[in-house]
Order: C-alpha cells, then sequence, then structure tokens
C-alpha cells in the first residue's frame, strides 16, 4: 500500500514514480511538477527508477495560484 | 495623512523617509529610465511584482499581468489535482513572467525547507519566497523559524526573500544572514489595511542594504504608492488587485502608483510644516490704497 498525496491507495510497493505520475495524467518530462517521497526530495533523474517502499508516502505537486 | 509625520522630526530615519541623504536615491529619476530593481544579480524594470492567488480565472491573471507590467509573480506548490489541470505554468509562461516560488502554508522551519527544495526541482529557480507562518487568524510571521529557515536555505544556495513582520531588528537578522531581499509587511495578508507602522517601514529601508518589499496588506493604490514613498524598492501586490472588482484595472492603477511613488522618492519631498510658507514671494506687492 502507497499513500498518494494523502490518500491510500492500490499502488503497491516496487511501483516507481513514473507509474503514478502516467495514473495522473502527468508525462515524466511534466514542467513544473516536483516529488517528494516520505518528507524527501525525489529528484526528476530518479522518478522512471526510483522503486517505492511498502507505505511510502508520496506527494506529486505543481504550481497553484498563490502568493 | 499620518504617514512621514517623522519627517519633521530631526533623526537619520527621517532623512532617509524624505530621501534626501543616506544617499540611497539615485540621481537620475525613473522618469528617465535606467531606474531597474536587482534583487541578487537580477535586473527588474517593474517595481511591482504580482501574487497569483485570488484570481476568479487563468483569463483574468494573464490580462493582469500584461496590466500590470510585472516581471516576476509569485506561485504556489499544492498537490496535483487530476480533476482542475487549466495550466497556471503555461499561462505564466507565454505571459513571459518569471516564477518565484513560496512557502505559503508553511508552520515550520522544517516543512519551509522541503517546500523550498520541491519548488526548485518543480521550476527550476533558486529563488524562494519564504513564508513562515506562526498565527492562523492574523498569518503574521514566526520569527524564529523563519530565521532558522532562512539561514538552512541561504546556506543551500537558494535566493532568499523573507515574509517578514515590520520590525527593523528581525529584517536585519534575515539581511545578515544572507537573504537576497526582505519583504516586510504593512499588514496582514489579504487585509486591504496599507501600511500601519510606516515609521517602521522606513527603519527598515535604512537599516539593511538589500532590496526592501513591501509585501502584504496593499488595500489600493496609495498604498502602494506610500510604501514606495518611504524608500521600498518594490511593492508585491496579490490579493488588492486579485480580488478587486475589476482586477485588470487595479493592475493598470498599482503599476502607475509604483511608479509615482518612486518617481516622489527620488524626488524628494518638501518637509511636512505645521505653518503655510508662501510660495509667492511679498516683493513687489502693490499699494492698493487704504481699506
Amino acid at each position: 500500500m502507497i499513500v498518494l498525496n494523502g490518500q491510500q491507495s492500490d499502488l503497491r510497493a516496487g511501483e516507481t514514480v513514473a507509474a503514478i505520475l502516467a495514473r495522473l495524467d502527468l508525462p515524466l518530462d511534466a514542467r513544473g511538477v516536483a516529488v517528494a517521497v516520505d518528507g524527501e526530495v525525489l529528484p526528476r533523474a530518479q522518478w522512471a527508477s526510483f522503486a517505492l517502499a511498502e507505505h511510502a508516502h508520496v506527494e506529486v505537486l505543481t504550481a497553484m495560484q498563490g502568493g | 495623512m499620518m504617514a512621514g509625520m517623522h519627517e519633521t522630526i530631526d533623526t537619520p530615519a527621517s532623512a532617509a523617509a524624505n530621501g534626501v541623504a543616506g544617499g540611497a536615491a539615485p540621481a537620475s529619476p525613473a522618469v528617465a529610465g535606467g531606474d531597474e530593481l536587482t534583487i541578487a544579480g537580477r535586473t527588474l524594470r517593474s517595481r511591482l511584482l504580482l501574487g497569483t492567488g485570488g484570481f476568479p480565472s487563468l483569463a483574468l491573471l494573464a490580462e493582469a499581468i500584461a496590466a500590470s507590467g510585472c516581471e516576476l509573480v509569485t506561485v504556489a506548490l499544492r498537490r496535483v489535482d487530476p480533476a482542475a489541470r487549466g495550466s497556471l505554468i503555461d499561462v505564466l509562461s507565454d505571459a513571459g513572467v518569471e516564477l518565484l516560488p513560496n512557502t505559503a502554508g508553511c508552520h515550520t522551519a522544517r516543512d519551509a525547507v522541503l517546500t523550498a527544495r520541491l519548488a526548485r526541482e518543480a521550476f527550476a529557480t533558486d529563488w524562494i519566497k519564504l513564508e513562515v507562518i506562526g498565527d492562523e487568524d492574523t498569518l503574521l510571521p514566526d520569527a524564529p523559524e523563519l530565521l532558522r529557515a532562512a539561514e538552512q536555505l541561504v546556506d543551500d544556495g537558494f535566493v532568499v526573500l523573507p515574509y517578514t513582520t515590520d520590525d527593523p531588528v528581525l529584517a536585519r537578522r534575515l539581511a545578515d544572514i544572507g537573504c537576497a531581499a526582505v519583504m516586510p509587511l504593512g499588514s496582514p495578508i489579504g487585509s486591504g489595511m496599507g501600511i500601519r507602522n510606516p515609521y517602521n517601514i522606513a527603519l527598515i529601508r535604512e537599516r539593511v542594504s538589500v532590496p526592501v518589499v513591501l509585501d502584504a496588506g496593499i488595500g489600493t493604490a496609495s498604498d502602494a504608492a506610500l510604501a514606495m514613498e518611504l524608500g521600498c524598492d518594490a511593492v508585491l501586490a496579490a490579493s488588492a488587485i486579485s480580488r478587486a472588482q475589476d482586477p485588470v484595472r487595479m493592475a493598470a492603477a498599482m503599476r502607475a502608483a509604483v511608479q509615482a511613488g518612486r518617481l516622489a522618492r527620488t524626488a524628494g519631498r518638501i518637509p511636512r510644516r505645521l505653518y503655510a510658507t508662501a510660495s509667492t514671494p511679498d516683493e513687489g506687492l502693490p499699494d492698493l490704497g487704504p481699506v
């Protein structure tokens, strides 16, 4: 079980961030997107390779109006 | 007007607020051009920064950006919402503006630092408008957490623009740490209360050597003009524009106000006096006969 943006998901351990982005309709080269895994930045270069652990908390963030 | 009453008092702050001392005011004012603002090596022709929050639509935001003439706009970082996809990034890119990501919503140094790192990853910029909020109702900054976050982000190589209170000591501490500018509030975010302590804003301008950007509290154009007259190097307006009845018209008003205030500051205003000073000489006054 992986927690995606605060929601329990049916994603399993071993999935990559790339798979998560695909689920969100986001390409790997999406502009203005950042990913945090368990409170740390996951650099774009690792999105396709980094395998998520069981119970990982993934935050997929983008630009929003503000400030 | 209350602001600047201290200008009749002979202190270094009053002289600075008058724009007649301190050597900070350029000799050739904005009217001649060449009055650009430089922050951390980046040159900005517009001294108005725009917050993108609160605009009812992206189309209106784009129009307001054009009317404001701004070159730097803030953006926040939030969870991707698969349902709502109108691309803010595309709109801002088309508008040709640079992004200043913020850490809005962060209450601890840890969260603010992580958010800044995520923003750097998302937007490929080292610039960060650092906000660390200490109170939900007033959205006032949490000074100890702000300093902690600023120190860490400066160490990480960020160009840090902290949203701070109008406390001259805190502003100087932030500048001493290595922040590229300081962004004191005029009054609480979105309050439209204007500049509640113009004396402190003038003091901050006097006490730090980095640019001072008045952030938060601007309600209407005269507030922005006052900020510039007090010596601020730029003004950031968000709600004052985005929540105005006609945001595009208000964006144009803010643009004109910032230019007018900057011109007035560099022109050097006259001191305030309690009594009149005749502007017409008495010499040559005719004798019009007995009453």
